[in-house]
């Protein structure tokens, strides 16, 4: 890159600013780029964002907590069971549940899927964006099994609503667990075969090597979290760093790059997914028994079957239903690992039953601001590389 | 996350290089949360990232919350994190509503400059102009909106839907 800083100085060159997206494969969603270019360099670039937002943090404030799940759900779209997490995770902190060890297992398991899932998009759509068309079929083939894995223990394919306040909605059904376990048996193989798709690819190699550098520093400093800064030599997980869930308890590692390129940023990515295979096999081992859900009537729904034999499961059942339940004013912000980094939720509970803040702080808006740095005074079609490998979720940007 | 009494000796520390900036501390639900008086927001932050012994050098999150009816209404939330400790303290700044005109902090970009979207965000939602941040301007709005809609005084809905058929018809 260095050399591109001062080239074209002895082409009759000016600079030409051009607009790429909102609408544009290559911007992975409603994403626009104002771009100064000379010559094929990019010299300065502008994004502008904004094209899907929908106001769901408005729109929570007007909900009782339990139906806020769905919205964040719908912020990064990709991620849906990180965002459930985030916003559960905050509003019991607020109300001080404790919630039963299964349930901890249980979100675990699908916070992982969620994280491969995450991944296999990010592989799919980037490596066609380098050319690579045939990796999007085998990512998404993968991507399916995990998403009828959520059918089956969830009822839907995305967006599932799965993670309730004090625990989870169901325990997962039979057959789920040969299910799961077939699939991590062979996910490890499948990432191998990627990896045998890629890394010997001249193609994807000279696109992805040395590219779209940024400093560890500076990544730190524009506050990028995730594999972006993993990529760049910094061991930071969120998992690893505080007690949430029971990651402690898990034996895993957390892949990290050395040059911080783009071609890092795809070899930690992909070494996650099997680290998150690990993460999946132990908790499946070691999934304790018991109830799957909180037992506390004051937040919790009360089991289906009680409701024709007990009058006070029904009036539980009722003023849940109606009214919700009123939180204590009071205020949390709680961060998770997300598949982009740090996902934090930040809940103001002003004593009645409905939120009077909820805001998320989203990774890839965040992340974002370093696509200048990766991009400036490098060609455009290393730009293009470098906004894949960041890849941002436009529906988690403009939430 | 510094405990009560931690809290305590930061906000003493802080006290003796910057008289009358803490205003008030909370230890609430296992968070550590310092108000500060937002004249003084980036000295304070500025010492909790440099001074010796202290290392908050990461800001996980910037963001604001209206706590209409309490006065002062708005609060500016900075999330600081030390990750050589793994601590994390809330800075927050409360703002008034000015009589006329747009309520107003010092931007921290300088500082931090993960803060230029956030504090972007903040304004664009709750119209607190951040003086000195390079570009003061509307992020996921049009530039051309009219509000503040995360104030808890905007109502929710009521918002026209400009289809072409109903700027046709009702235009």
């Amino acid at each position: 890159m260095a050399e591109l800083a001062t080239a074209g100085g002895n082409l009759d060159t000016e600079v030409m600013t051009i607009n790429i997206g909102p609408h544009h494969p290559a911007t992975h969603g409603v994403l626009r780029l104002v771009v100064d270019l000379e010559g094929e360099i990019v010299r300065d670039l502008r994004p502008v964002i904004g094209y899907v937002h929908t106001g769901i943090e408005k729109s929570c404030e007007d909900k009782s907590y339990w139906k806020v799940i769905p919205f964040v759900e719908r912020m990064d779209y990709v991620s849906y069971f990180f965002q459930m997490e985030a916003f559960c995770g905050a509003v019991e902190r607020l109300v001080g549940l404790e919630i039963p060890p299964r349930a901890k297992y249980l979100r675990m398991i699908f916070l992982e899927l969620n994280r491969i899932h995450s991944h296999l998009v990010w592989l799919g759509t980037t490596a066609l964006d380098l050319g690579a068309v045939s990796m999007l079929w085998y990512c998404f083939r993968e991507r399916d099994r995990i998403l009828d894995l959520f059918e089956m223990a969830t009822g839907q394919r995305m967006h599932t609503r799965y993670f309730q306040v004090g625990g989870v909605i169901e325990d997962i059904p039979r057959g789920f667990e040969a299910k799961l376990r077939q699939f991590v048996a062979d996910m490890p193989v499948r990432v191998g075969q990627y990896q045998d798709l890629l890394d010997r690819n001249e193609v994807f190699l000279s696109r992805t090597k040395n590219t779209g550098i940024v400093s560890r520093e500076r990544l730190l400093e524009l506050g990028v979290t995730g594999p972006l800064l993993r990529a760049a030599g910094e061991p930071w997980d969120l998992r690893k760093a505080f007690d949430y869930l029971a990651y402690p308890e898990m034996d895993f590692k957390v892949p990290v790059g050395t040059v911080g390129d783009n071609y890092d940023r795809y070899r930690v990515r992909v070494a996650e997914m099997i680290e998150s295979v690990r993460i999946i096999e132990q908790a499946l081992d070691g999934l304790p028994e018991g109830p799957f859900i909180a037992d506390d009537r004051k937040y919790v729904l009360p089991p289906r079957s009680e409701l024709s034999t007990s009058m006070e499961s029904l009036i539980h059942h009722f003023k849940l239903v109606t009214e919700g339940y009123r939180v204590e004013a009071g205020e949390v912000y709680y961060a998770i690992e997300s598949p982009r980094g740090e996902l934090g939720c930040f809940v103001l509970a002003d004593g009645s039953a409905k939120p009077a803040r909820v805001h998320i702080r989203d990774a890839s808006f965040v992340n974002l601001q370093a696509f200048k740095d990766m991009s400036v005074d490098s060609y455009v079609a290393d730009m293009i590389c470098s906004l894949g490998m960041l890849d941002p979720i436009l529906g988690g940007v403009d939430r | 996350m510094p405990d009560g009494p931690g809290l305590e000796l930061i906000r003493g520390e802080i006290e003796q290089d910057h008289p009358g900036a803490v205003l008030d501390t909370s230890f609430d639900r296992e968070q550590a949360a310092l108000v500060v008086d937002p004249a003084q927001i980036i000295a304070v932050l500025r010492w909790l990232r440099d001074a010796p012994g202290q290392g908050y050098g990461f800001l996980s999150s910037l963001h604001a919350a209206d706590y209409l009816p309490a006065e002062p209404r708005f609060g500016i939330h900075y999330e600081l994190l030390n990750r050589d400790r793994i601590e994390r303290v809330r800075v927050k700044a409360m703002l008034a509503n000015p009589a006329e005109g747009l309520p107003e902090i010092d931007s921290c970009v300088e500082l931090f400059p993960t803060a230029e979207f956030q504090e972007r965000e903040v304004y664009d939602f709750f119209g607190i102009v951040f003086r000195g941040h390079p570009d003061m301007t509307r992020i996921l709005l049009p530039d051309d909106y009219v509000g503040w809609p995360q104030r808890r005084d905007f109502p929710i809905g009521g918002e026209p839907v400009t289809f072409t058929y109903n700027e046709r018809n009702y235009g």
